[in-house]
């Protein structure tokens, strides 16, 4: 089995990140923001990332479907091994439901989504103030939710590839094969 | 049976005659509506005016006589985005202090054939007048009269939306007015 993933998957798991990296902190930011043009762009941005987000997901997930994951190394406990999973498990939950949530926000809010500005997508919510006030309130919750799943995610591959000195993280980034 | 049939004619003729005559000039505020389209980041989304007064007359069978004088209170602007409600009262926008109403009159109301008119005059928000055509359907439904017209119109045209906001990447220029008045005739 290989020993590293193929490189289709790994670029689109560092797409993902570098996506999330950019929309987490926007929409951190744009939420706060007096109305302006450039929070108008902001929302526009945010929403096309989220998209995009969930397009790259969708296709990753059809991967894992198809495809092994390489195994991690045999020195890890069967306990921290089964942890990694979960939540790789929940991380793509969360991948999805954050797009989904608020996309239907959106519609709630009476602002549909044009992805890239061309494609519109369509409202499967009317407008209605309680409900987009409640979408915006799961949406940033699950955010929350996610940046401390990232946090144990990032904070486990270093200490595999910098204490325990194994091939973890050389599963996604090649390079650093030991 | 003939004369019989000749009096017939006659009450039908003037029934159908006096049923054109009918003068539309009671416009009923519940039952109409001023809507507006834009594009945010090519982002298509909805308002209203909640409050306007019309003062119209209209005669199907005289479109020529008809006029119509609409004030609009542009506080009562409902601009879907509820952010969006309060910055639009601003100088930047209505200025609403200072320009509480805008204002259309018309000066030509023309039949175009069928069910289809246009009226053309002039439509005044924030200071600056512009004229304007709003073609426009017209049908009887009873004792009602129903009108639905739309024109296009351009913010940067009366100012609205200044300074930041003049980037009409962002905002577009172009505003869409959708019409529907209900009126009845003078009993």
């Amino acid at each position: 089995m290989n020993k590293h993933y193929t490189s289709f998957a790994i670029a689109l798991h560092w797409m993902v990140a570098a996506l999330i990296f950019c929309a987490f902190p926007i929409g951190l930011y744009m939420s706060d923001l007096k109305l302006s043009p450039l929070k108008l762009q902001l929302f526009s941005y945010h929403k096309w990332l989220g998209v995009t987000v969930f397009l790259i997901v969708v296709i990753r997930v059809i991967w894992r479907a198809t495809h092994t994951p390489p195994a991690l190394p045999d020195s890890i406990a069967v306990w921290q091994q089964r942890a990694a999973h979960g939540l790789h498990h929940l991380l793509y939950v969360l991948m999805f439901a954050i797009p989904v949530t608020g996309w239907l926000m959106s519609s709630a809010k009476g602002v549909p989504t044009v992805y890239l500005g061309l494609i519109p997508l369509p409202d499967l919510l009317g407008k209605d103030k309680a409900l987009g006030h409640l979408l915006e309130n799961i949406h940033a919750t699950l955010n929350y939710l996610m940046l401390a799943l990232l946090v144990l995610h990032v904070a486990a591959a270093l200490k595999h590839h910098f204490i325990e000195r194994d091939d973890t993280l050389a599963r996604m980034l090649p390079f650093l094969k030991k | 049976m003939k004369t019989f049939n000749r009096y017939l004619f006659a009450a039908i003729l003037l029934a159908a005659s006096s049923a054109h005559a009918l003068e539309f000039s009671e416009v009923q505020a519940a039952k109409s509506s001023m809507v507006f389209g834009y594009k945010q980041m090519n982002v298509p989304l909805s308002g209203k005016f909640a409050k306007f007064a019309i003062q119209a007359h209209f005669d199907p069978s005289r479109p020529g006589a008809a006029q119509a004088k609409i004030d609009i209170d542009l506080s009562s602007i409902d601009t879907g985005n509820s952010d969006a409600d309060e910055e639009v009262l601003g100088k930047l926008w209505f200025n609403t202090k200072l320009y509480p109403t805008g204002q259309f009159v018309s000066s030509t109301i023309k039949a175009l054939g069928g069910d289809r008119y246009e009226a053309t005059g002039k439509l005044s928000i924030k200071g600056k007048s512009l004229d304007v055509s709003a073609p426009f359907t017209f049908k009887q439904d009873g004792a009602y009269a129903i009108f639905d017209g739309s024109f296009k119109m351009n913010r940067l045209d009366y100012g609205l939306g200044e300074g930041l906001w003049a980037d009409i990447a962002t905002v577009a220029n172009e505003v869409s007015i959708t019409f529907h008045f209900v009126a009845s005739s003078k009993k």
